[in-house]
């Protein structure tokens, strides 16, 4: 972590950027916030932990609006994200020095606290120098501790690769933290009869409370205005209703990302409600893998997506009537 | 004071159910929320804190106002029903129900919004006391007590029992129904309990939150304090903090074509949203940082402006565990300290 603060307050006082864009310690042990720095002194409060989920591809739209470059922090898997923004012209190339940071697997405190772990005091073994084996927590109920890769995000299990897709320099090591298939839940629910799926999904979405925390998070819903902000459309974004959001609301963002979703798993770490809306995407990213040849977005920020391309290999519309 | 063993619960749920509506914390998929009890409903008492406050007991999310039909050629306008049954709400911490009474200032004061104040009147809270609060928790900052929660029945989980403590009219007339499942206890064990729980509330890392310099007379210092500018950054405009919160009362009013009338219902709204308070005119809130300020500002100076000092929060830390950018108002509230705030 040191030698990132180091290498932002050299590009911040040379002035080759006007800000970095990274994390600040939060107030418990466990939640940094995405946050600006644009004075060297500020970076004191800097931090990179295991507790940086956050992809802060995102927050670069916004970024790419403001005088001078701003230094970004991206993990391996943040890095399709951005790829993808630069081809869709949402992010300025130009406007950022991307610092691939290293990477041993994001934590998502929910899960440690599913294990019966509260009333956290202290986290030790969330540094991103050591080997990230076990986490350790001091509690007010005592010590608790727990593998690291218990309390991994679910993106992390089905890690992409160690590897940055962009970047300008790199600090830290990176490990992949795959142990897991990637495509395995999807094809568990492929077997299931459309009975029991439509079940499936019905009784995950009906947590849903349209908080809309997938959307904003997500990458690739960058549209300036989305349609359920509509005053004009009929089904309000306000509205918490199952029904909607069992058949349209999460359907429809999954469609309308196919193709240029990289399976950040954003969605999935934000959802308050612990909705797997991942799975959406990785059906659709199955699909595209099986209809049209294997298809990473993000994995460059030129190749046409499979979706927007048209080749003659392409499978034809009777595809549908032929899967069922 | 009375107690009832923990595996007769389902007991007890039974017998409550079959007199009336019971809402109670339930684990479905995983999570933990207020809902109906079903014969089989898996209840989660030992979780501290339900994703969503209980508050839709009273005030839910969505619900229809009234509906519009056309018959030959008159317009028929029907009411919904106001809630005529009673109800129970059972588990509901001391935060949450605080909560209630936060939401009452609002809705049970001129003009009154009958739709909640028949709930009001025919719901009865049962509270639970909270064995094992969190490091996410800072309701002693706003005055609530976790070992005592001030409900028409008290309770305290202790060893496998419940103990059980009516406190008002309703709640005699709830212990009444339920009487021959519950036995006589002493009140020595709740009181060792309710010194336990205030011993882990004081170890809590917000316990000692200060909430001085906010209150309903430093308006325009705070408003138009600079803090703002730096502190919504990390915001992404979702609505998670606003559905979460015990006290968040904002709604709006829409209609809703139903191919052969219409409904008009209300839904909570969110100020974190784009057309929040949107009218003919426009946006009074233009941008995300008026957005983000005005839910803070609300929370911790117009309402204690409007209602004898009383804050809008109640401390659950249901923000604090749930916001995807890791902002929350406690975040808010230290800003303004270490900054000096009042600019």
């Amino acid at each position: 972590m040191q030698e990132l603060i180091n290498r932002a307050k050299e590009l911040l006082e040379s002035g080759e950027v006007a800000r970095v864009l990274g994390w600040k310690a939060g107030d418990l042990p466990y939640n940094p916030e995405p946050a600006y720095f644009e004075k060297a002194e500020d970076l004191k409060d800097f931090v990179y932990n295991g507790f940086c989920g956050a992809n802060l591809s995102k927050y670069m739209i916004e970024a790419s609006k403001l005088e001078g470059k701003t230094m970004v922090c991206l993990k391996p898997c943040d890095t399709y994200s951005f790829n993808q923004l630069i081809k869709e012209h949402r992010v300025d190339r130009d406007k950022a020095y991307i610092v691939g940071v290293g990477c041993k697997g994001k934590l998502d405190i929910e899960k440690a606290k599913k294990l019966g772990i509260k009333g956290i005091e202290s986290v030790s073994g969330a540094e991103m120098s050591d080997a990230c084996d076990t986490l350790t927590f001091q509690t007010i109920y005592g010590e608790k501790s727990c593998a690291y890769a218990d309390a991994m995000l679910e993106r992390c299990h089905v890690c992409k690769g160690k590897d940055h897709m962009i970047y300008d320099e790199i600090i830290g090591e990176s490990r992949d933290t795959k142990d897991a298939e990637r495509f395995a839940e999807v094809e568990m629910i492929e077997a299931m009869s459309p009975a029991e799926k439509f079940a499936f999904f019905q009784e995950e979405l009906s947590k849903c409370i349209r908080c809309n925390a997938c959307r904003n998070v997500c990458p690739a819903c960058s549209c300036r205005k989305c349609v359920f902000d509509s005053t004009k459309f009929d089904s309000a974004q306000k509205a918490n209703v199952d029904s909607f959001e069992e058949k349209m609301f999460h359907v429809i963002r999954a469609f309308h990302v196919a193709g240029r979703c990289t399976d950040c798993g954003e969605c999935s770490r934000v959802c308050p409600q612990g909705i797997r809306l991942h799975l959406f995407n990785r059906k659709y990213i199955k699909d595209i893998n099986e209809l049209y040849g294997e298809f990473q977005a993000g994995a460059d920020a030129e190749a046409r997506g499979p979706l927007t391309n048209f080749t003659f290999d392409d499978c034809e519309p009777s595809i549908v009537a032929e899967r069922g | 004071m009375y107690k009832i063993a923990k595996e007769n619960l389902s007991a007890l749920f039974q017998m409550i159910a079959g007199e009336q509506e019971l809402y109670l914390p339930v684990n479905n998929n995983g999570q933990v929320n207020f809902a109906a009890w079903t014969e089989g409903a898996n209840v989660d008492l030992d979780t501290l804190k339900s994703v969503k406050s209980p508050k839709d007991a009273f005030f839910p999310q969505s619900e229809n106002l009234y509906t519009v039909t056309k018959e030959n050629k008159k317009i028929k306008i029907e009411p919904e029903a106001l809630k005529d049954q009673n109800f129970v709400v059972f588990g509901m911490k001391a935060c949450d129900v605080k909560g209630v009474e936060v939401l009452d200032k609002v809705f049970l004061v001129d003009p009154v919004d009958t739709f909640y104040a028949a709930r009001r009147a025919h719901g009865t809270i049962v509270a639970l006391a909270c064995h094992e609060p969190e490091e996410t928790c800072f309701c002693k900052v706003f005055g609530v007590d976790a070992a005592e929660p001030v409900a028409d029945v008290a309770t305290w989980m202790i060893d496998g029992e419940l103990y059980w403590k009516a406190l008002t009219e309703k709640g005699e007339a709830l212990t009444n129904a339920v009487a021959s499942l519950l036995v006589d206890a002493d009140e020595a064990k709740v009181e060792a309990e309710k010194e336990a729980i205030r011993g882990i509330v004081e170890k809590l890392p917000y316990s000692d939150l200060s909430l001085d310099g906010w209150n309903g007379d430093v308006l325009l210092d705070k408003f138009n304090s600079p803090v703002w500018e730096e502190l919504y950054k990390p915001c992404l405009a979702c609505g998670t903090c606003t559905f979460v919160c015990p006290t968040c009362q904002c709604y709006d009013i829409k209609d809703y074509d139903t191919g052969h009338g219409v409904k008009r219902y209300r839904c909570w709204d969110s100020c974190m949203y784009s057309d929040f308070t949107m009218m003919a005119h426009g946006n009074n809130r233009t941008s995300q940082m008026q957005r983000f300020r005005q839910r803070f500002m609300h929370k911790l100076v117009y309402f204690p402006a409007n209602n004898d000092g009383m804050y809008s929060c109640v401390g659950c830390g249901r923000c604090v565990e749930k916001c995807p950018s890791a902002l929350n108002i406690v975040k808010v509230i230290k800003a303004f300290e270490n900054q000096g705030g009042e600019m």
